[in-house]
């Protein structure tokens, strides 16, 4: 496989945090790369580094040593303003309280992440129009997020998301609010833009229902990788999943 | 051949696209409006100072033209209001000392409701950071809405100040204050307290437009527990 194939190149990364007296290791060298076009999730218990990891990609937060690549480009080199570009044109943030603008309605919301674009404000709200409506909601285009079921409002981050067509969507619990039949329709969605738009999708996890939707399972224990499975490789048995029993 | 060489510099990421000021006014502009209620007593420690102060030099200005005229009917009146008509200013260090420390008791409320509306919305100024908004927008979004908040107190309190001044002097002196109305100090005191509102307003907005834009965008991935 070529360099070129991989749209996400962790290398070595670690991260130690200082709390008062004694250091922290959310991450020990971990490195995963993720192919262009894939779903991937990250599977892993509270504690696990998972998260930390997940901001390190999103270019939220900086390693201690080693690197994270995006499309080829170390995110570390990047000064914050480039970073702001990438978070605006390559990536997608989905989160898991949905984290729309309270104040705005669906269509604003969507049309700000078009906007710092630097897309016309006339145009952005075209767009978001145009992109709510592929999620469904064209008929909710005025309301508030307040006025929405949570399944709705996560329809709407995921039309934010995708708005300035991005090459990941990084999903950090995106069914973790929601009801088992609402969240299987998110996983759902987000797999239809996979499919539709070509976006690499990585998730955090703990939700089994994702599994079945991914390319690529990771698990992440103690800061490092696990181990990491292929579609197909997974065995799911009930009552567990590849030897691992449900808690 | 369109393909993306091997090992790409950081040169080829290009700058993020800053927000103009129209833009963010009018993104401003909505927030302050559906917040309105909260806007609305953020804005009330400007209303009530400026309208104290407006109403203190409108009051002051009317009463000296009122003098001026040295009416016996209206001077007889005037030493009923209280007011010393052989003094030649009026203004005491009491009244000075009062307007001051309302001005400071206003600019303390400003600064304290809006760095308790960033500390409210720290998950917000997160998320537009994800989204790829850069420092100086937040900046710009927050300075704006403080300003904006403070520019309509201001003109709110003028009018309250203006109002309220006519309304008791006519109580006093009857047809006096009006057929004798004082145009140019009064133009001229309300001058003062709109340049002194909107002083206090910007000074007021800046400290928490910076601290909002210092916020880290890992801020939004936090969940609330």
């Amino acid at each position: 496989m070529k360099e070129n194939d991989f749209i996400v190149q962790v290398r070595n990364v670690s991260k130690i945090y200082r709390r008062g007296e004694e250091e922290v290791h959310a991450l020990r060298e971990i490195s995963l790369n993720v192919t262009r076009g894939e779903y991937v999730s990250i599977m892993g218990p509270s504690g696990s580094g998972k998260s930390t990891l997940f901001n390190m990609i999103g270019g939220l937060d900086t390693p201690t040593s080693g690197s994270v690549l995006i499309d080829g480009f170390r995110l570390s080199e990047l000064s914050p303003s480039q970073l702001a570009w990438v978070r605006c044109h390559r990536i997608g943030f989905v989160f898991q309280s949905f984290n729309l603008i309270p104040t705005m309605t669906a269509l604003e919301n969507v049309a700000i992440a078009r906007i710092f674009a630097g897309v016309p404000p006339a145009q952005a709200r075209r767009d978001a129009a145009e992109t709510l409506e592929r999620v469904g909601l064209g008929h909710r285009l005025h309301h508030l997020p307040s006025q929405v079921s949570g399944g709705q409002q996560q329809r709407i981050a995921i039309a934010r998301a995708i708005v300035n067509k991005p090459s990941i969507i990084l999903a950090d619990e995106p069914t973790g609010n929601l009801d088992l039949h609402t969240g299987e329709e998110i996983i759902n969605l987000i797999g239809e833009m996979k499919a539709t738009l070509g976006i690499t999708i990585i998730t955090a996890t703990h939700d089994m229902k994702m599994l079945s939707a991914s390319d690529v399972v990771f698990w992440i224990k103690d800061g490092q990788l696990e181990r990491s499975a292929r579609k197909g490789e997974i065995k799911i048995e009930i009552g567990t999943i590849d030897g691992k029993t449900l808690a | 051949m369109d393909e993306p060489s091997l090992s790409p510099s950081s040169r080829e990421i290009p700058d993020q696209y800053p927000i103009p000021w129209s833009v963010a006014f009018q993104v401003s502009w909505a927030g302050v409006r559906r917040r309105i209620f909260r806007s609305a007593i953020t804005m009330l420690g400007v209303v009530l100072a400026i309208a104290l102060l407006t109403y203190m030099l409108i009051t002051e200005s009317v009463t000296d033209a009122l003098v001026a005229l040295n009416l016996d009917d209206l001077n007889l009146l005037l030493q009923k209001a209280g007011v010393d008509i052989f003094s030649a200013s009026r203004v005491d260090s009491m009244t000075i000392l009062l307007i001051v420390l309302s001005l400071i008791t206003c600019l303390v409320g400003i600064i304290n409701a809006m760095l308790m509306s960033v500390t409210e919305r720290i998950r917000e100024i997160g998320t537009l950071k994800c989204l790829g908004a850069l420092d100086s927008f937040i900046v710009k979004s927050y300075f704006i809405e403080s300003s904006l908040q403070g520019f309509l107190g201001t003109l709110l309190g003028m009018i309250i100040g203006l109002v309220v001044a006519i309304l008791i002097a006519t109580i006093h002196y009857g047809r006096y204050p009006l057929a004798h109305f004082p145009w140019g100090d009064a133009l001229s005191a309300l001058g003062i307290a709109a340049l002194i509102g909107i002083l206090l307003s910007i000074v007021a907005s800046i400290a928490p437009a910076y601290w909002a834009a210092r916020k880290e965008p890992v801020e939004a991935m936090r969940v609330e527990e």
